[in-house]
């Protein structure tokens, strides 16, 4: 929401001020004050005990308790993660396969809501539901459903064999390619959804103005729709790259051994290793790295809003 | 665009939603397999849907999954349309910004940090971890695609009528139920939706805030996943994305008849004042 469409108000009745104070409440101690949280206990030590973790704060020491337990912080778990290079290649490769994946997620999505956009309207909310639909079917079984298909036995191998493609069974399953094939799947709908809809407000006479004036229709493509379909475009990557980048049950399920990325190494640190202050600096290294694309995304949504209100 | 399709926009689409369905008719299919090998059709069967209802641990995962979800997406429900209201119509306050920050920023965020924050959070809290921590968690993210979907919603709405019913003397709280709620009310219930299959599906910040006693399916599927596929998980997904699937279709029954009763009200408001 623009500030332009925001109307002023200078009197607030009580009323207003609890209908504003609900859902802000329930954000800050649910949503901001976590953050927090995972902070301070990313400057703790792992210790046997309930929860696995020192200094805690105890209130009932007063101030003095709480000083001296601030006093007790250490940066070691950080550096630790400096250490140890399992950690930045786990960040650097979830960076990387979360972009490859966006990429090859763009380049099938966009056929797609190209051809959306172009078909007759009455087909387009029939067109929409389908691509909505296995938004809603569980994240888990789409995922579980590949595995059945990649496998070296699987559907896919057993289809090739018979056709006489391939001699001996491809080996897709457990591999980054797994992974690519998981998130591009998983995440298609977040990226066509934007895109469609801002190739369906474009003007159609723009196209038929160029087409008159001779471009030919590739050139059409490259000079007017695709620019004019750019936010929508930036909208759809945002949507799949950031949390494809802390994706854990993708690379877990379809991925192998040597798939590193960085939400399954905070899962394993946290639930195999029972290390509690290390996946909270895992945690906290991995939101400043995607604090910027999240700031990103939140000023295009709120342009997309002023443009739409 | 008003062009129509031509043979390559007809092959992307044939070929995106073979992509996107198919893999999901194969694993239907799976689950009538006699076999126990999920890549070998043996004929059909139902037995392992008969199989389901003896997994006493199954069904008691799937009875603790729809109570989370029904709480988490009816409590959702009413904060994220409550912040939709705070977005669109409360102006300018302090912290503001902050305000829309959190109610986007979960939308990205990734699972495993909202997941072990909230953890966190419960333990700092002291809190016994089970049925109400999930609870909690799922209402939280949850709220925030609410506030989304009432939101737009929220945008295209003619402000007019709640003016006049208020000129007229119609308290702020009546105003709300009589006129924005009906009004408002199919994106209420898309959101609510989104809430329940939101919740119904998350692995990750139910693992990280579960308890003893709480398993949930999604947990429970991803236990047997890792040991192996099995035409008994194959049947379990087919009954969630049929419920899913009918669920989906009758809502949008549902918003489109109301769409064409307004417009025949409107229609014949209309003609009785010609």
């Amino acid at each position: 929401m623009s500030d332009v469409h925001v109307p002023a108000q200078p009197k607030r009745s009580l009323g207003g001020w609890l209908l504003i104070a609900v859902p802000y409440v329930w954000l800050l101690i649910f949503f901001l004050a976590p953050f927090l949280i995972v902070f301070k206990i990313s400057l703790s030590q792992v210790a046997v005990a309930i929860p696995p973790y020192v200094p805690t704060f105890d209130l009932a020491e007063g101030w003095n308790g709480i000083w001296d337990s601030v006093s007790e912080f250490s940066f070691e778990n950080y550096v630790w993660l400096t250490e140890d290079d399992l950690y930045w290649k786990s960040y650097l490769s979830s960076v990387v396969i979360a972009a490859i994946s966006t990429l090859l997620t763009l380049i099938i999505g966009y056929p797609i809501a190209y051809g959306m956009a172009r078909s007759p309207q009455s087909l387009r909310p029939t067109l929409l539901m389908l691509v909505i639909l296995p938004f809603w079917t569980s994240f888990l079984i789409r995922v579980y459903a590949w595995i059945g298909i990649l496998k070296n036995e699987g559907l896919l191998n057993q289809l090739l064999l018979t056709l006489g493609v391939i001699n001996e069974p491809l080996v897709i399953m457990n591999t980054n390619i797994a992974v690519f094939i998981g998130i591009v799947y998983s995440y298609l709908p977040f990226l066509v959804l934007p895109l469609y809809a801002s190739l369906e407000r474009l003007d159609g006479s723009l196209l038929e103005a160029a087409e008159d004036l001779g471009c030919p229709p590739w050139k059409a493509f490259w000079k007017i729709t695709v620019p004019l379909s750019l936010p929508g475009v930036i909208a759809g990557c945002f949507l799949v790259f950031i949390p494809a980048v802390g994706e854990f049950v993708i690379p877990d399920l379809l991925g192998g051994s040597n798939t590193l990325m960085i939400g399954k190494t905070l899962w394993v640190e946290f639930f195999n290793n029972r290390d509690w202050p290390v996946s909270s600096a895992v945690a906290v290294i991995l939101l400043m790295i995607l604090v910027v694309p999240i700031v990103l995304f939140q000023n295009q949504q709120q342009k997309m809003s002023e443009r739409e209100g | 665009m008003t062009r129509g399709p031509t043979w390559f926009n007809i092959t992307s689409l044939v070929a995106g939603f073979s992509f996107l369905y198919l893999p999901i008719l194969l694993l239907v299919i799976y689950s009538f397999n006699e076999s126990r090998l999920v890549t070998v059709w043996g004929g059909f069967s139902t037995k392992w849907y008969a199989s389901l209802l003896q997994n006493d641990q199954l069904l008691d995962a799937a009875w603790v999954t729809l109570r989370v979800a029904f709480a988490s997406a009816t409590l959702a429900t009413i904060i994220g349309t409550i912040a939709a209201l705070v977005l669109v119509r409360s102006g300018r306050f302090v912290g503001r910004s902050l305000f829309s920050g959190m109610i986007f920023a979960p939308l990205v965020m990734p699972e495993v940090i909202l997941g072990l924050s909230l953890l966190l959070l419960f333990v700092a809290m002291d809190y016994s971890r089970g049925f109400w921590t999930v609870m909690l968690a799922h209402t939280t993210f949850a709220s925030c695609y609410v506030a989304v979907v009432v939101q737009s919603r929220l945008v295209g709405f003619d402000k007019s009528i709640e003016e006049a019913a208020e000129d007229l003397g119609c308290p702020p709280v009546k105003t709300f139920f009589l006129i924005t709620l009906p009004i408002i009310l199919p994106g209420v219930i898309a959101g609510w939706m989104l809430a329940f299959t939101l919740s119904l599906d998350d692995l990750v910040i139910a693992s990280f805030t579960t308890g003893p006693g709480a398993t949930t399916l999604p947990m429970k599927i991803y236990s047997q996943v890792r040991l192996g596929v099995t035409p008994e998980i194959n049947a379990v997904c087919t009954i969630l994305v049929v419920l899913v699937t009918m669920g989906v279709i009758a809502a949008s029954i549902a918003t489109k008849r109301q769409q064409v009763q307004k417009e025949r009200d409107e229609r014949a408001a209309f003609g009785a004042e010609g």
